[in-house]
């Protein structure tokens, strides 16, 4: 099969099986997640074989893989979509590819397929178990093929935007996983928290895709095109970078690149539109980490990078990139240590972790941006099965025990799972490890590292410290969960009941901790290896850059900061939290990091309350009801007022009056006045007759000789 | 000339409503069957010539037909008809509202039911077919004079179907606010037209009402700066143009629903079409002088019209606010006077049509069958009737611009357009794309996913299979020009390109 056909179809067997599952197989649980486990697998093997192909492709950069077709006619020619694969799409291939099939397979344990129907279960709640010869056991998942629908679309709409070739279908499948999102989290719709999640991730993102839209808006407007080959191509940008855009004395290409990038922001979950993605842990575990780890929030990022050649022309939009990178980096951290469901936490961590890559690119660290992106789209999709397998294991004891308050999210009442979940504690350990970077074994570290030295050698200061702060932090609030969910004793009667997950969950767990480690030494530096393995990573993916950007020499600081911060972090996390037993002697319980310094509550007052006292009192009640309804029905007693004026003031008196009631009593007042003249005597008329004809006659006469 | 299928399309209404009032009126079932017949017949022949333009002719005026109707001097009126890539479109969107009308109105004889119309059907399917003959007419015709005729004969059945069909709340006031508005507007436009008459005779010697005669008639700028603000606006109103909208809400709110899904599915289109028919296209001087206005009135009507409907409580009004927000897209694409945002206002104009039709069939659903519309009385709706919660829910995805849906294809043409003029207005007019996903989630989570209110439950049941049918048959449109937008874009184009010749290439 060609490369050209074999691209186009990549994306299509999860947009085949969401229709496939929602017309088909919708009534059976086996043959929908066959469906949706063998749609991400063809996609994953078509994208493999490009893959490899691309690896044996000379400057790849310079001579991608590409396919077009007309698509959408605009008045004489055609809008064009097509597919390309050029070294930073083929590594995002790679790892989309591998966790979607991962989590794909992960989905069916998680929703435990082959387990009874529930006792109560009802569509739209998680399953609440079920009883087989008097024992509690977990029940399968009451919209199990729809599930599989979902996510289909969701890997669709994260393929497609991978896969093209220029940004309006980046920006369509951009919303398709919006919409894909929106469903998922609120795929138990009838929690009232998950629907609530559910409008919030989707609004708030929403929010910077208008931004977005509106960039691509002016892109079109300026350049005439979309694809990357004319929007990026020499002459273009130059052009881009000199017409001034007339907003903050940016030039074109800085005020697009920053509408682009506030699309990221919002996608990507970055301060100030961050607030959706915690409250999108009410979707189910797999969800979350499509979301953070291989979809959602790494398109975001994915975008960034691939729009950086017009974003870096603007020096100011890249320091504002800079900046919000950083401070969401420390932000999102210092909120993560306070958190006690374990989800939470590793929600904010990615923000965090996402902070990290934009602050990258904030700096021109192009490729550490990218190698980090997908370092951390393995670990922490490694994270997120693995905190769905402890809550899965967790759901376990609580059904041993019968007790539904204990929350099996909070993790002080886990502890010591380490024992009675061998699997998901070891490839937790190496995730985590990987989160903090570790050094030398962990992919974390290599690419964290990478950012360090760029930042360091750029003399960017601010960001190097604020960074190195926030990785000190990651590496504490990660071994603070991992001590107090999987070491000491445990905690609750529930812990000690917990239970190792089926094979479908805890395999993709294995598979993920592999790419969580070894990935990494894709990207070792020179100065380490001694050349013996070339820094594969930097090569294939700085290629894309016009001008190639010189891979860093040793340098002693940004390595011992790594070091440093890496293993304080860990230190201080496993002891402070060794014996902590509860969240009261937790000391790092500050109200203002519990409540996420206020945010959600800031909007409320700040946005959302008068938003909606502009659209009912303002808008509606002032302007439409009262303004220009009121001028409406001040039409009606105005025609009136006339009509009444014009009746009392003129037709009454005037035509009325005077002319029609004037001209009836002249005559009757004539009338009567003559009356006494009709006597009815002939002689008396007969005199009249005589002296009216002598008068008459008289008046000839005089007249004629006068 | 060969069979005049545009005569067809637009008496064959006339003759069904006529036929149908000669039926007893105890037969309900017949007349509703023979409003079905014409309505399948009207479609099927709308289908016909849209699919022809699309494959074969692609250029200038097709199907033309054209007879005296009355010729005493000074006075010369034809009967002129003709579609261009502009009007198949909306000839094809008026056959399948029709044809969506029909079904969903009708009714069911199982009392506990009461969805559709009970009440005199007869009558009812007359007057509809009335309203949506003259609403073909105005598609087709190519005459002014003609023109003008049949959109009064469109704007008059909406009293009777209001007042006598209508919610009993509202309806008088509702009704008469429309017609009153409707007329004022068109008494206007007609000023303007009469007066581009003589201006025509006086320039060139021509008597006649003939558009692509008048197109060329030489009108002076100053004259065209004079009276297009007039034309424009006259038929603006029922485009729902802000700030004269007002009626558009009161009157879908107060129609039945079938009426409000031909009001705010064709009759809007009806003004924004002939305000750029006659507007526009006769008066394009006056069109570019007074672009600004136009671009300001329709970039308040979208965030406006989104936040009024953002509040609502009402199902209805909710949804005739949107509309007054989407018909502003509309206005603003024409206000762009490019290629791209007039593209857009094609396609939106159809897709909006689709939309709106569907959000109002569905709300009709509900409220035949849970007796309210107000959104917080509403709950769990996607349980009972979850076909019409999965047509509500892509019509929303439509109405918020969702790509792969007939709304994205749309507008992001027009905010294209419009950022090329002015991209101020563009960045304000976007707000409305958050604020349409706001109302439109907050919707679907109450009334289809929150909890069923108890003294709904047991209450509420399925809709029917013609509702069913209907509800496809829309969802079909919106999904296949997203999905394909070569199935009308190329279409839309060369209706575009012929109004981008008159105003100069611009």
């Amino acid at each position: 099969m060609t490369t050209e056909l074999l691209m186009w179809l990549i994306p299509l067997p999860p947009a085949l099986a969401f229709f496939a599952i929602l017309l088909f197989t919708n009534k059976s649980k086996a043959l929908s997640h066959t469906v949706g486990v063998g749609a991400a697998f063809l996609s994953w093997l078509g994208a493999m074989i490009v893959f490899v192909r691309a690896l044996g492709v000379e400057n790849l950069a310079r001579n991608p893989f590409v396919s077009r077709i007309n698509w959408m006619p605009t008045g004489d020619s055609y809008f064009q979509i097509g597919v390309q694969v050029d070294p930073l799409t083929a590594v995002m291939l790679f790892f989309v590819t591998l966790c979607v099939l991962m989590i794909f397979i992960y989905s069916v344990g998680y929703h435990n397929f082959g387990q009874p129907k529930g006792d109560h279960d009802v569509k739209g709640l998680p399953p609440h178990g079920a009883t087989v010869d008097g024992h509690a056991v977990p029940s399968v998942e009451p919209m199990y093929s729809r599930f599989f629908a979902f996510i289909g679309l969701f890997a669709f709409g994260m393929l497609a935007l991978v896969l093209t070739d220029n940004v309006l279908v980046m920006f369509m499948g951009w919303e398709i996983m919006g919409l894909c999102s929106y469903l998922l989290i609120g795929f138990w719709y009838a929690k009232p928290s998950a629907r609530d999640a559910a409008v919030k991730a989707f609004m708030t993102t929403r929010v910077g895709d208008v931004f977005m839209l509106l960039g691509i808006a002016f892109l079109y407007s300026v350049t005439g095109s979309l694809s990357y080959k004319d929007v990026f191509s020499e002459n273009v940008l130059r052009a881009l970078a000199s017409v001034p855009s007339g907003v903050f004395g940016l030039s074109a290409a800085g005020l697009i690149g920053l509408l682009l990038f506030i699309g990221t922001i919002g996608k990507s979950a970055q301060f100030p539109l961050h607030v959706w993605l915690p409250d999108a842990m009410e979707g189910p575990t797999p969800v979350s980490a499509m979301i953070h780890a291989a979809a959602m929030v790494s398109a975001g990022v994915y975008a960034v990078i691939r729009m950086f050649p017009l974003t870096s022309l603007d020096p100011k939009t890249m320091s504002f990139i800079a900046f919000i990178g950083a401070f969401t980096a420390l932000f999102a951290a210092t909120i993560a240590v306070a958190q006690n469901d374990i989800k939470r936490v590793l929600a904010y961590s990615t923000i965090s972790q996402l902070g990290f890559m934009i602050a990258a690119l904030g700096i021109h660290a192009y490729v550490a941006a990218t190698f980090h992106l997908v370092t951390h789209a393995f670990f922490k999709a490694l994270l997120f099965l693995g905190s769905g397998s402890v809550i899965h294991g967790m759901e376990h004891g609580v059904l041993h025990t019968g007790n539904h308050k204990v929350d099996p999210q909070d993790m002080f009442n886990m502890g010591g799972l380490r024992k009675k979940m061998p699997i998901t504690f070891w490839t937790f350990l190496i995730g985590g490890f990987a989160l903090s970077g570790f050094p030398l074994v962990t992919a974390g570290f290599w690419s964290k590292d990478e950012i360090f030295a760029d930042a360091w050698a750029h003399g960017h200061w601010a960001v190097f410290l604020t960074l190195a702060l926030a990785a000190f932090l990651t590496a504490f609030y990660t071994m603070r969960q991992i001590t107090l969910t999987f070491f000491g004793e445990a905690r609750t009667e529930e812990a000690k009941h917990a239970r190792e997950t089926p094979w479908t969950m805890t395999m993709p767990l294995v598979i993920l901790s592999v790419f969580a480690v070894g990935y990494g030494w894709l990207g070792m530096p020179h100065w380490l290896t001694g050349g013996l393995v070339p820094n594969w990573f930097h090569d294939f993916v700085g290629s894309m850059l016009t001008e190639h950007q010189a891979e860093l020499g040793f340098n002693i600081v940004p390595l011992a900061t790594s070091l440093v911060v890496a293993l304080g972090g860990l230190a201080a996390g496993y002891f402070m939290y060794r014996d902590v037993k509860s969240a009261a002697e937790d000391k790092l319980q500050i109200p203002v990091l519990v409540n996420k310094w206020y945010v959600d509550e800031f909007y409320q007052v700040a946005l959302i309350q008068p938003a909606i006292w502009f659209s009912d009192t303002f808008v509606s009640k002032w302007m439409d009801k009262g303004f220009i309804d009121g001028i409406l029905h001040s039409f009606g007693p105005a025609t009136g007022g006339v009509g009444r004026v014009i009746r009392e003031r003129f037709d009454i008196p005037v035509v009325n009056q005077f002319f029609g009631d004037g001209a009836s009593e002249a005559s009757w007042w004539l009338g009567r006045n003559l009356r006494p003249i009709q006597t009815g005597r002939i002689q008396q008329y007969l005199v009249l007759t005589l002296v009216i004809l002598l008068a008459v006659g008289g008046l000839i006469y005089f007249l004629l000789t006068a | 000339m060969n069979f005049p299928i545009l005569s067809v399309i637009t008496f064959l209404p006339f003759a069904a409503g006529m036929f149908l009032l000669m039926l007893p009126a105890q037969r309900k079932n017949e007349a509703r069957a023979v409003a079905l017949a014409a309505a399948v017949a009207d479609l099927l022949l709308s289908a016909w010539v849209y699919v022809q333009y699309l494959t074969q002719h692609m250029q200038g005026y097709q199907f033309v037909e054209k007879y005296t109707w009355l010729n005493i001097p000074p006075l010369n009126i034809a009967l002129h008809f003709g579609v261009d890539g502009m009007s198949a479109p909306l000839v094809l969107l008026t056959g399948i509202v029709m044809f969506t009308g029909v079904l969903i109105s009708w009714g069911d004889d199982n009392p506990k039911v009461m969805s559709g119309i009970q009440d005199r059907p007869r009558e009812f399917f007359a007057f509809l077919f009335l309203l949506a003959g003259g609403v073909f007419g105005v598609f087709v015709s190519l005459d002014l004079f003609m023109l003008f005729f049949f959109y009064e004969i469109a704007v008059f059945p909406m009293y009777l179907l209001i007042v006598i069909w209508g919610w009993v709340k509202t309806r008088e006031y509702a009704a008469m606010k429309l017609t009153l508005y409707l007329f004022i507007g068109s008494v206007v436009a007609l000023v303007g037209a009469l007066v581009m008459y003589w201006a025509q005779y006086q320039n060139t010697g021509a008597l006649s009402f003939d558009m692509l005669l008048m197109e060329r008639a030489n009108f002076s700028a100053t004259f065209q700066r004079i009276w297009f603000l007039p034309v424009f606006l006259g038929f603006a109103v029922l485009g729902g143009i802000w700030p004269f909208h007002n009626w558009s809400p009161d009157g879908h709110v107060a129609a039945p629903t079938a009426v409000s899904m031909f009001h705010a599915g064709v009759l809007m289109k009806l003004g924004a079409f002939a305000a750029i028919r006659v507007g526009v296209m006769l008066l394009p001087e006056g069109a570019k002088y007074w672009s600004g206005l136009i671009m300001a009135f329709s970039a308040i009507a979208v965030v406006y019209g989104a936040y009024i409907a953002f509040v609502q409580t009402d199902l209805k009004y909710m949804i005739g606010f949107s509309s007054v927000s989407h018909m502003g897209l509309v206005m603003l694409g024409v206000s762009t006077l490019n290629v791209t945002g007039l593209t857009g206002v094609g396609v939106q104009m159809v897709s909006h049509g689709v939309m709106t039709a569907l959000m109002f069939a569905v709300t009709g659903m509900i409220y035949d069958r849970a007796h309210t519309r107000m959104i917080p009385e509403l709950g769990g709706m996607a349980k009972v009737m979850p076909f019409a919660a999965v047509g509500f829910i892509i019509s929303g995805l439509v109405s918020m611009g969702m790509p792969g849906f007939s709304g994205f294809i749309a507008e992001f043409p027009i905010f294209m357009g419009v950022w090329r003029v002015q991209w101020l207005v563009a960045a304000v007019a976007s707000i409305s794309i958050i604020i349409t996903a706001a109302y439109i989630m907050l919707i679907i989570r109450k009334v289809f996913y929150a909890p069923m209110p108890e003294n709904l439950q047991g209450q509420v049941g399925d809709i029917t299979v013609l509702d069913k049918t209907a509800i496809v048959t829309l969802c079909l449109v919106m999904v296949g020009i997203g999905v394909f937008p070569s199935v009308i874009t190329p279409m839309i184009s060369s209706g575009v390109n012929y109004i981008m010749n008159i105003l100069g290439g611009a």
